[in-house]
């Protein structure tokens, strides 16, 4: 199972496409559970980075707990969450909006 | 210290201008990714895992109160409150908007900084002994000189896109406080005979994935000859130096794959061509530079003596920071402090934006302005009077800055690594935070004495694990981080890298086999002033693996 993810460009915040459009946290992300569904985000995020909206745009592996969308590599968990050090960085310093 | 001139105010300000309008076209979608990442990485400007990176040199890590007051300004208003210094002595900001780029790097200019060439294939930020101009053991202050190849270097345009990055060192002492021997060039400036100065010059040092020693090519070039011998070293390596191979494009590569005498003659080939013609320094010239790095005036001070004494019959803790943070000035009553940014679980070379203020108060009231950057991610102040250590010390106590653990098992290097870094394959700073809070106990740290333990979050060993005294590699290894250990390397004039000891250690073990190690050592130094690095030279890896791994091997 993979998902799209990327930074905006203005920023550089990570991203993950779901519903749409980017979104700053994961836990909604759209979910590819197959090669197809793959190609239609790569080509999603191939349009959005020829677009100028975000960089960096990769397929990352995820699994789903709870209803909620999860990295499986740590580097993906981190980008997801922020600094495991900094508890008050990231998108973990906001968890209401991870929740949503 | 050095003070831009009209032609270096004018540069800095086209190239904010010039860079700005790039940020512009990029964000107007004028330009695209692939262009500007070349342009933007000539400017610092990294992306990372959460957001961009921002890159500030700060040449030779030199600094006066203005200008770390400014970088304060920076991580408040732009960033997160924070900024990190780095083992190459600038700092970084881990949060930056492309889009407020311009404006800082307009602010950075209005105090005569920037952050061109922190990164890109060019000669990046020249560093030097962060005791410049203040160590009591220097034969002359190495700072014009790395002033002067900061010059040079700057957009260069034949050195402008070289094979790959490359770094200068200078120091002005024997002993090397500035790790030149891992750096592309190591200068080290010293008299000859006759008097004069000048640099023996070493080639070839680095670290990444395949660490090497630098090898000394020249014992002694006249100082009127710095510029044109750099640039003979520069255009061999540019000549010859792989392309084709990013991880072997360094010119430790080329000095090991070319062999060092040949390479030596190589280089002094070229330099017959050079050395008489226009990159010969004027004497006038090295001594005008020479004089924006005069040291302030120092006034005698002579009440100090009783005014430490006393201090430290009242306050023990201020007693052990003076024995750990404080080392000796060329002028007897003043002295250069160490301020520790490795407070006990913090995360090395971390400083707040209130911190980098107060610093700058600090430095502006009792250190003549002045501030220096160290490799080993600390800030110091170079010139304090002793009559003014209490003071200074009382100042730190209260805004956290008063650890005692210069030189100690806690002063740990460390890179980002995985919690921001984009290259990363395991997280380091966690590994340092735990290590420091085992070993929390000054008392003990104390009793272990010096001990130099750097952790790198990948093999680039931005963390200098292959010249710590006790090195970290951490890996990721089926899914997991894995830490590897490396004993016996050291970045000074006995510099040497690191042996992998064995297997590597789980997350969960790692502090473990670092308390393992460290008291296996104080089981067979011959008296505490046998210094780790010493024993393990002395007694080599075997008592340390079977510490670690005996008991597996019984077991198997």
């Amino acid at each position: 199972m993979k998902v799209l993810t990327a930074n905006r460009l203005t920023d550089g915040i990570a991203v993950w496409y779901a519903d749409g459009g980017w979104a700053e946290t994961i836990g909604n992300a759209d979910l590819a559970h197959d090669k197809a569904a793959e190609d239609r985000l790569e080509a999603i995020g191939a349009a959005a980075y020829a677009n100028n909206e975000v960089v960096d745009v990769n397929l990352i592996d995820v699994t789903v707990v709870d209803g909620v969308v999860e990295a499986v590599r740590l580097r993906e968990k981190i980008r997801a969450a922020g600094p495991t050090i900094r508890g008050d960085l990231g998108k973990q310093a906001h968890p209401e909006t991870i929740r949503a | 210290m050095y003070r831009y001139d009209e032609f270096d105010q004018d540069f800095v300000q086209a190239r904010v201008a010039e860079f700005s309008d790039q940020v512009q076209r990029r964000l107007a979608g004028e330009i695209t990714e692939d262009q500007f990442r070349p342009l933007r990485l000539m400017n610092g400007v990294y992306l990372q895992l959460h957001a961009y990176m921002l890159r500030i040199a700060v040449p030779y890590g030199t600094l006066n109160s203005q200008q770390l007051r400014m970088l304060g300004h920076i991580a408040r208003k732009y960033d997160k409150g924070y900024g990190h210094f780095t083992t190459r002595q600038n700092i970084q900001f881990n949060w930056p908007a492309l889009s407020d780029i311009p404006a800082i790097l307009a602010d950075l200019a209005s105090v005569e900084m920037h952050a061109i060439q922190t990164s890109g294939n060019c000669i990046r930020n020249v560093t030097a002994d962060h005791f410049a101009g203040a160590a009591a053991d220097e034969v002359a202050d190495p700072r014009p000189y790395a002033e002067i190849l900061r010059q040079w270097s700057s957009v260069h345009p034949e050195f402008s896109f070289l094979p790959r990055k490359f770094k200068i060192a200078v120091t002005g002492a024997e002993r090397d406080r500035a790790a030149i021997q891992t750096h592309d060039i190591g200068l080290h400036l010293k008299k000859n005979a006759a008097g004069e100065l000048g640099f023996a010059v070493y080639v070839g040092g680095g670290q990444g994935r395949t660490p090497m020693v630098a090898k000394k090519i020249r014992d002694f070039l006249p100082e009127a000859d710095l510029l044109s011998y750099c640039t003979a070293i520069l255009r061999v390596y540019n000549l010859y130096g792989r392309r084709d191979n990013k991880y072997k494009a360094r010119i430790k590569i080329l000095v090991h794959e070319t062999g060092v005498e040949e390479i030596t003659r190589q280089i002094e080939a070229e330099w017959q061509e050079l050395k008489d013609a226009e990159l010969k320094l004027p004497e006038a010239d090295i001594r005008a530079i020479d004089a924006y790095f005069a040291p302030p005036r120092l006034t005698a001070r002579p009440e100090g003596d009783a005014a430490v004494k006393l201090a430290r019959l009242d306050s023990k803790s201020f007693s052990e920071w003076l024995d750990q943070n404080v080392v000796t000035h060329r002028h007897p009553d003043y002295a250069a402090v160490t301020i520790s940014l490795k407070g006990i679980g913090e995360v090395p070379g971390d400083a707040s934006d209130s911190q980098m203020e107060a610093v700058a108060d600090i430095a502006e009231k009792y250190a003549f302005d002045e501030l220096r950057v160290s490799h080993e991610q600390n800030l110091i102040l170079p010139h304090v009077a002793r009559a003014d250590l209490k003071a200074v010390y009382d100042a730190l106590v209260d805004i956290g800055l008063a650890t005692a653990n210069s030189n100690l098992i806690s002063d740990i290097i460390s890179c980002p690594g995985l919690d921001y870094c984009a290259l990363a394959t395991a997280r380091s700073i966690p590994v340092a935070q735990e290590i420091s809070q085992r070993f929390a106990s000054l008392e003990r740290q104390r009793e272990i004495g010096e001990l130099k333990l750097k952790i790198s979050g990948c093999i680039n060993a931005c963390g200098h694990h292959h010249v710590g005294h006790i090195g970290i590699l951490g890996v990721e290894k089926k899914g997991a981080e894995l830490y590897q250990v490396t004993l016996g390397g050291s970045a000074d004039e006995n510099t040497s890298v690191g042996e992998i000891i064995g297997r590597g250690f789980s997350s969960e073990e790692i502090t473990d086999a670092i308390e393992q190690i460290v008291e296996t050592y104080l089981g067979l130094r011959l008296d505490p002033s046998e210094r780790f690095i010493d024993a393990y030279r002395r007694v080599g890896p075997a008592p340390f693996k079977e510490a670690l791994y005996a008991g597996e091997t019984k077991a198997a």
